[in-house]
């Protein structure tokens, strides 16, 4: 079967199999965001393991971090199937010339912004990822659902935290509306912007890289989320919210702040990515000890 | 406090201290796989501490509430993690303590300890080997790597003595069968250190300096640093449920 015939009876395309040259690099280009995404998460959170404010929270955070890393290295070893490697993935990053999803580029300044980050930021990604468990490049799809195991226990954790923030004392209802306020509109930016403004998608969709548009996806996640705030007693930060009959429709999202931070004028996108060079640069003379080492010893053929 | 459960915090509070330094790394360690590892070791030194601390009291009143005279860690686990060349030749020698500990506690008379070390054990056993095999490659890499390893070594060596002090306490431990003697852990202790430098190349430091003072709650000024960031947020909520 060519490309094309794998495409249309919703078949797997492998490492090894033909593919078009822009079909290839959508692909790198997608899941090194991705991979990027999930070790460019780990500060945010990684921010409250330190400080936080029990030891099973601390064990729960610690867990979650260390998944995020072990997502990247799954995602990473995905885009490696396409010919690429890490560590010129990660140049890429730290020259600022590969994305990664802008919800990192907001500070988490309160214990209930890791809560937050759990239950929306989590959930919006379990939303946008469990269709790309379906994706048509098998070690995409593959990686996907490893990860969306655990980022729905993300979610569920985060949702849990959530829940006794907003039944404890009122210092802590104010600091999970504080960041339900904070979060709610990023979270909801994670799908990206509106279809019609959308180029790649239509592309995307016909190879069965991605399955639904991102206004349904946002779509769905407003859906699932507006219950779970009310059951929260807490208020999702949008006036214009209404029922319709069939859907909870949000009002309009702010879309000049989302340029504005994927442009790297949000809050802490030169603090991510000045942290990632760093970290990069102190750990070089290791990484450069261990290939010395291994090489002194490598075994004779 | 029974003298087991004084005992046993030592024990746990080592732990606590650890896996809060090496959280520190979080998202800053050299390679990913390494930021996994060191996420991992943590989150086993923090599982054990947290089964210590429940066998001696409230693990969150004992964590958060105390100050630092009431702590009784060895120093050697509150210290700075510097670079990632210290971080693992000070992992390298809690690990080496850690599992032959753990391992004469697996049979102790007490069965809180014998069932905590049975499990920690193995944690120790790869924590030891992921240290071994790093303060190998650096030691036995470049020679940046190398006098760097060594510089790490050296500024945490002093503190390692005082993990095998002995006292009243562990003393009457001892012969009541609750743990092993200290003089009995050290000579394994010294082998697997010096297996470890002699193939990293590197020389066993020596050192007439012994800092003392953890197990009675004299600690170092970076402790009053770790404590402040790591109770602040649960003392400035009295009384709430996180
Ligand atoms: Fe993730
Ligand atoms: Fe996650």
């Amino acid at each position: 079967m060519d490309f094309q015939q794998v495409i249309d009876t919703d078949g797997r395309i492998e490492p090894r199999d033909q593919m078009p040259d822009a079909y290839r690099q959508t692909l790198v280009r997608q899941i090194a965001q991705h991979a990027h995404s999930e070790i460019i998460g780990m500060q945010p959170e990684g921010n409250w393991i330190t400080r936080a404010p029990s030891l099973r929270r601390k064990a729960i955070l610690v867990a979650k971090v260390q998944d995020e890393a072990g997502h990247g290295l799954y995602l990473y070893g995905a885009a490696e199937t396409l010919g690429v490697d890490r560590a010129e993935l990660l140049d890429l990053l730290h020259a600022g010339r590969q994305k990664y999803s802008t919800i990192f580029n907001y500070p988490t300044t309160s214990w209930a912004d890791v809560a937050a980050i759990g239950w929306l930021v989590d959930g919006a990604a379990i939303m946008n990822q469990v269709p790309l468990t379906r994706c048509s490049y098998g070690p995409y799809a593959r990686a996907m659902t490893r990860i969306c195991k655990e980022e729905s226990f993300h979610q569920r954790q985060g949702f849990e935290a959530m829940t006794v923030l907003s039944r404890g004392t009122a210092a802590q209802q104010q600091m999970a509306q504080d960041a339900l306020d904070r979060w709610w509109w990023p979270a909801l930016m994670m799908f990206g912007p509106p279809d019609a403004a959308s180029p790649n998608s239509a592309q995307s969709m016909a190879w069965g890289i991605k399955r639904f548009g991102n206004d349904e996806l946002r779509q769905r996640f407003v859906d699932a989320t507006v219950p779970q705030a009310e059951f929260l007693g807490l208020t999702v930060p949008d006036p214009a919210l209404s029922w319709d009959g069939e859907h909870h429709r949000s009002g309009e999202i702010d879309w000049t702040e989302f340029a504005e931070v994927m442009k790297g004028n949000g809050p802490c996108n030169r603090q991510r990515l000045e942290f990632r060079q760093q970290a990069h640069a102190d750990g070089a003379w290791v990484r450069e000890a261990a290939q010395a080492y291994a090489s002194k010893h490598r075994p004779v053929a | 406090m029974t003298p087991v459960q004084a005992y046993t915090l030592r024990l746990g509070d080592d732990c606590l201290v650890l896996g809060q330094r090496l959280s520190e790394w979080a998202a800053r360690a050299p390679t990913l796989e390494e930021d996994v590892a060191l996420l991992n070791i943590a989150l086993d030194l923090l599982g054990t501490a947290r089964s210590l601390l429940g066998a001696v009291g409230d693990e969150d009143a004992l964590a958060f509430l105390r100050a630092e005279p009431d702590w009784t860690n060895a120093l050697l686990v509150e210290l700075d993690n510097g670079d990632f060349g210290r971080t693992m030749a000070r992992q390298l020698l809690v690990s080496a303590y850690q599992v032959p500990l753990w391992a004469a506690l697996a049979s102790s008379t007490d069965p809180v300890l014998a069932g905590v070390a049975g499990k920690a054990v193995k944690e120790a056993t790869y924590h030891l080997d992921h240290a071994s095999a790093w303060v190998v490659r650096l030691g036995d890499g470049t020679a940046e790597s190398h006098a760097r390893v060594q510089a790490g070594l050296d500024g945490v060596w002093p503190y390692a003595a005082e993990l095998f002090e002995t006292d009243p306490l562990v003393e009457s431990l001892v012969q009541q069968g609750i743990t092993a003697a200290p003089a009995v852990l050290l000579p394994v202790w010294q082998q697997t250190v010096e297996r470890v430098l002699a193939e990293a190349t590197l020389t066993v430091p020596e050192s007439s300096w012994r800092p003392t003072g953890g197990r009675s709650g004299r600690h170092t000024e970076a402790f009053g640093y770790l404590l402040a960031e790591m109770q602040h947020l649960h003392r400035a909520h009295p009384g709430a449920s996180w």
